[in-house]
């Protein structure tokens, strides 16, 4: 498995109003905590420590 | 005279004068500086062996305070092989349970409790002292057996040089100064070594900037027989981090992390220590202050742990966060790795070039150390705000979910290295479990009467499990021992089986004297074992 760096999340715009919607309300330390989690869970999800190395490096 | 920079908690070895005092420098084969816990090892073990040892110590017995604490299974089983670890377990506090505190609420809770058939616990909490107190007094039973070991108090060494072939060390007493020469050294001083510095190295790392104090409390309590620690403790003042851990005579060690920026003078006051405890134990609680200090901590290692003549072990080569007991147990580890192999080189069956295989082993372990302890570092102290950040969120995830559990953090707690991929290492020729891999130490396992490891010893062995072994009595002089298991008879548990075997019918073992395993086979001749010792003694083939 290699990183998917194409479309891959149906109705993306559903999607990413549904991530603001998350921080809404928040402060930036509750935003940030909130981040931290979110980034610790889907890490968890995905578990493959190369994709995982090529999200970081994806994300530079 | 011999500066006295610590008050002691057991007179072991008192001053008295000896002959060398009045003569020209005499020739020793080993001297070892530094009479702590690695010292003793190294001393017992050169000893036990045959070989002349002399252990110089500035001070006259073991100091004060709980300092290490926790040993762990493989640190108790190379004392066992020494001798000295019954009277360490019957007086430690066994503990396998471990609970995590976030603030005020539990995060997790984990229990370390060891696979059955290991003779020696997972952890046993021990004051240092007891510790040092019980290898000192195997010392004298070795001694009174004709172990070659002499033990000199406040003989504090103030010079050394190496000259070529040896080493001249000058050494302070309470009656003046005297000269001594050393074929061998081990420097085992401690973090602060001054070997290192009279001998001008280096000692590169990472200074973790933080201060923690630490409590020995006597008290009466019912607290349970576990680690506690808690990260952002509630109780007032406890600083970034707390651990509250029993010892043995109702000694509870507490530990609190009160970051960079502190009076040290300010904070040792009784009565500041005292609010702190208050505040965790409950201002009702009844206790007495039985030691405490404050300590910082630096996560580094020497680029090589021989020099010359000299070699290096414990702190005075490496130094690790206390995050995970990793300081005194692993310079057991470097002592039992060193002790024979300078013992074959004494002997003349070694060339002097083992020794740099001790430096490599011990490296690796050093940094396998280092890593795992910065990194638990890095968690309890994180060093910047996203640090922080994911530090927290780890926490909060962790009361409910199981994943991020295993990202907490409060030290990994100490496990022998394995010598993977190294010089010494023969061939891996069985389809057996990694567990028990060349450059790994030997796991214990229950047999009829008694525990393999205890039948091992610590000669170098051939461990043949239900096959024949070519008998070979020595290779080049260097004693060989054999013992034969047949699992339908020796291996009450199936573990010998599990352990050593896997899948495979039948195993050679060739295991050294720290019981790592050199070489293993399906079937092995004996020019293959003797192929093996040879690699194993640092001769190649």
């Amino acid at each position: 498995m290699e990183l998917n760096l194409n479309p891959n999340i149906k109705d993306p715009d559903g999607f990413y109003d549904e991530l603001l919607g998350a921080h809404s309300g928040l402060s930036k330390d509750e935003s940030d905590a909130f981040n931290a989690r979110l980034i610790l869970i889907l890490a968890n999800h995905v578990g493959d420590r190369a994709i995982l190395r090529s999200a970081l490096n994806a994300a530079k | 005279m011999v500066d006295v920079r610590y008050d002691i908690a057991f007179k072991l070895y008192p001053y008295e004068k000896v002959a060398d005092q009045d003569l020209a420098p005499r020739r020793h084969p080993v001297v070892i500086v530094g009479g702590g816990p690695v010292g003793m090892a190294t001393a017992l073990d050169l000893g036990r062996k045959g070989t002349p040892v002399l252990v110089l110590d500035d001070h006259e017995g073991v100091g004060q305070g709980s300092r290490a604490i926790c040993f762990a299974k493989r640190t108790l089983e190379i004392c066992d092989r020494l001798g000295a670890a019954k009277g360490m377990v019957d007086k430690g506090v066994v503990w396998n349970v471990g609970k995590v505190f976030h603030g005020d609420k539990r995060v997790f809770e984990f229990n370390l409790s060891p696979e059955d058939g290991h003779k020696a616990p997972a952890f046993i909490n021990l004051q240092q002292p007891y510790f040092e107190k019980h290898l000192v007094e195997e010392i004298r039973v070795a001694q009174s057996q004709g172990a070659p070991i002499e033990i000199r108090g406040r003989n504090g060494v103030t010079g050394m040089a190496q000259q070529g072939d040896h080493v001249l060390i000058d050494v302070n007493t309470p009656d003046g100064p005297y000269q001594l020469e050393a074929d061998w050294v081990i420097a085992c001083d401690g973090a602060r070594s001054p070997t290192r510095d009279m001998l001008g190295l280096s000692f590169e790392g990472r200074v973790f900037e933080d201060n923690f104090l630490i409590a020995d409390v006597k008290m009466k309590a019912d607290f349970p027989t576990e680690r506690w620690f808690w990260f952002a403790p509630p109780f007032k003042d406890s600083g970034a981090s707390a651990l509250l851990h029993k010892q043995p005579d109702d000694i509870w060690r507490i530990d609190f992390q009160l970051g960079w920026d502190i009076d040290r003078a300010k904070e040792l006051r009784v009565e500041n220590i005292r609010a702190r405890v208050d505040a965790m134990l409950g201002e009702n609680a009844e206790y007495e202050l039985e030691w405490t200090s404050i300590y910082t901590f630096q996560c580094r290692r020497m680029e090589k742990f021989r020099h010359g003549n000299v070699l290096f072990a414990g702190d005075s080569a490496h130094q690790v966060s206390p995050f995970g007991a990793r300081g005194a147990n692993s310079g057991v580890q470097d002592a039992e790795n060193l002790a024979w192999k300078l013992d074959l080189v004494v002997k003349g069956l070694a060339p002097d070039t083992l020794l740099d295989s001790y430096s490599e082993e011990r490296v690796h372990g050093a940094d396998e150390n280092i890593l795992n302890s910065t990194r638990a570092t890095d968690f309890l102290t994180p060093k910047t705000e996203m640090s922080k950040i994911f530090r927290d969120a780890v926490l909060e995830l962790a009361h409910a979910h199981s994943f991020a559990r295993v990202m907490v953090n409060s030290g990994r707690l100490s496990l022998p290295c394995s010598y993977d991929g190294l010089s010494l290492n023969g061939p891996d020729a069985l389809n057996g479990p990694t567990v028990s891999r060349v450059g790994a130490n030997c796991s214990d396992a229950p047999l009829k009467d008694g525990f393999l490891l205890n039948v091992l010893g610590g000669d170098f062995t051939v461990l043949a499990i239900d096959t024949e072994v070519p008998q070979l009595a020595d290779v080049d002089g260097i004693t060989l021992k054999t013992v034969t298991l047949d699992t339908g008879r020796d291996d009450v548990s199936g573990a010998i089986a599990a352990r050593y075997l896997g899948d495979a019918p039948s195993g050679i073992y060739l295991i050294r004297p720290d019981q790592h395993v050199a070489a293993r086979w399906a079937v092995a001749s004996a020019a293959d074992i003797q192929s093996g010792v040879r690699i194993a003694t640092g001769r190649g083939q």
